[in-house]
């Protein structure tokens, strides 16, 4: 199953593992099929994890927790519908790449901070990262994909094609949102005394 | 690092600069990622994303494995036997099945207040959708067993409506899929002896000591 195709069925709501009548349990899917099935959801999170949170924490910040729940919620709606186990960690990096784009855009939207969905982050835990690291202060002003780009090339070493798959869109426009995101910040961290060596 | 490529080479040493300290940026990663994977299957339960929510209670027993599915409880397992019954449980992927406290509080709770003497009666949903025909009927009379008493197999075998059944009942029992709270522990041979019980011996007979049936 091709990619974009697994990532067009993140939003997808009941999918058809679902028991029919009473919401019960669902019938396996997996007798008589030769298809290769998807390994247990927790052994997906704890095999990608790191990596997710990894890009995360360089491309939505303060935001990491909640990007990061959102990105592992949204995988496992669709996960009985998954009958590919091939590429899943591209596929948990290209939804945590339309959540950092997402969350930039509703951050735009309304800039005064709303309460949070869910439980992230508890109180009790400091963010990810320091909402005044002068690091992350550079990252905002970027647009989100040239952030996530960046965070993908120079956090994950993914190559262009990859990050093209988790961008959603062209190599050469990969290549770019890398070469603009880069000059960027090179340009605010040259310009802040916090980065002179 | 020589095996970077392209665009490390054309951004020279400053994107090495950028690489450097993004990198320090997000060197947390492992444990950061821990403490928040660790909140899935909560966050995931309240969504209603969760098939099979599990979670373990330490009892006098040994720790037991509670797994509750939509329609109920589904699985108890002893201790030596949880590793296996996650696997078990999580094999049929169109199943989500995660590690919830918020989806299994209430049976753990109630296995504690069991275990702590303050409780007779378990007021759960157990998920029957598996157990069919004998041993559904055996399952189903065992569940009606109160505290402090006990039937032989011949008995229960009789109420699920063949008496001459008892093998089957014994089967069946053995099988149960959610001891303690399908209480089969209260199940006993017709001369008084103990029977045979699927989470070793020496626990029913802690549980029937614990409810007053064995001095």
């Amino acid at each position: 199953m091709a990619l974009h195709t697994l990532i067009g069925m993140v939003d997808v709501e009941s999918p058809p593992g679902r028991g029919g009548g009473g919401g019960g349990r669902a019938e396996p899917a997996r007798a008589g099929s030769e298809t290769l099935r998807p390994p247990p959801f927790e052994e997906f999170l704890e095999s990608n994890r790191t990596a997710v949170y990894r890009f995360l924490l360089a491309s939505a910040g303060p935001d990491a927790d909640d990007c990061f729940q959102e990105t592992f919620l949204s995988a496992l709606r669709a996960y009985p519908r998954l009958r590919d186990e091939s590429n899943l960690r591209a596929w948990a990096l290209a939804i945590a790449t339309r959540k950092v784009i997402d969350s930039a855009r509703s951050r735009a939207r309304r800039p005064v901070p709303v309460e949070d969905v869910g439980e992230a982050a508890s109180s009790a835990d400091p963010a990810p990262v320091d909402a005044n690291d002068p690091l992350w202060q550079a990252l905002r002003t970027l647009p989100p994909r040239q952030r996530a780009a960046v965070a993908h090339r120079f956090v994950l070493d993914l190559s262009y094609a990859e990050i093209a798959a988790a961008l959603g869109g062209s190599e050469e426009a990969a290549r770019a949102n890398v070469y603009q995101g880069l000059k960027k910040l090179r340009e605010r961290m040259g310009n802040d005394d916090a980065f002179e060596e | 690092m020589p095996s970077r490529n392209s665009g490390r080479r054309a951004g020279g040493t400053a994107a090495e600069a950028v690489a450097v300290a993004l990198r320090a940026m997000t060197s947390d990663a492992a444990a950061g990622s821990r403490r928040a994977a660790s909140r899935i299957g909560d966050a995931a339960d309240a969504a209603g994303l969760v098939d099979i929510a599990y979670g373990t209670v330490d009892t006098p027993i040994g720790a037991l494995l509670v797994a509750v599915s939509r329609r109920g409880v589904t699985r108890v397992a002893f201790e030596e036997e949880i590793g296996d019954t996650v696997i078990e449980l999580s094999d049929d992927t169109t199943m989500r099945v995660l590690r919830s406290a918020r989806g299994t509080d209430e049976v753990r709770r109630q296995l504690e207040e069991y275990f702590g003497g303050r409780r007779h009666e378990f007021d759960v949903s157990v998920d029957w959708s598996e157990l069919h025909g004998f041993t559904r009927k055996v399952l189903r009379e065992t569940a009606r067993i109160p505290f402090g008493s006990v039937l032989t197999y011949r008995e229960v075998a009789g109420r699920a409506g063949n008496s001459r059944a008892m093998r089957a009942a014994g089967n069946a029992l053995h099988a149960n899929p959610v001891p303690i709270v399908v209480p089969c522990h209260r199940v006993i041979r017709t001369g008084g002896g103990l029977g045979g019980y699927g989470g070793r011996l020496d626990r029913k007979e802690a549980l029937l000591r614990m409810e007053g049936s064995l001095l």
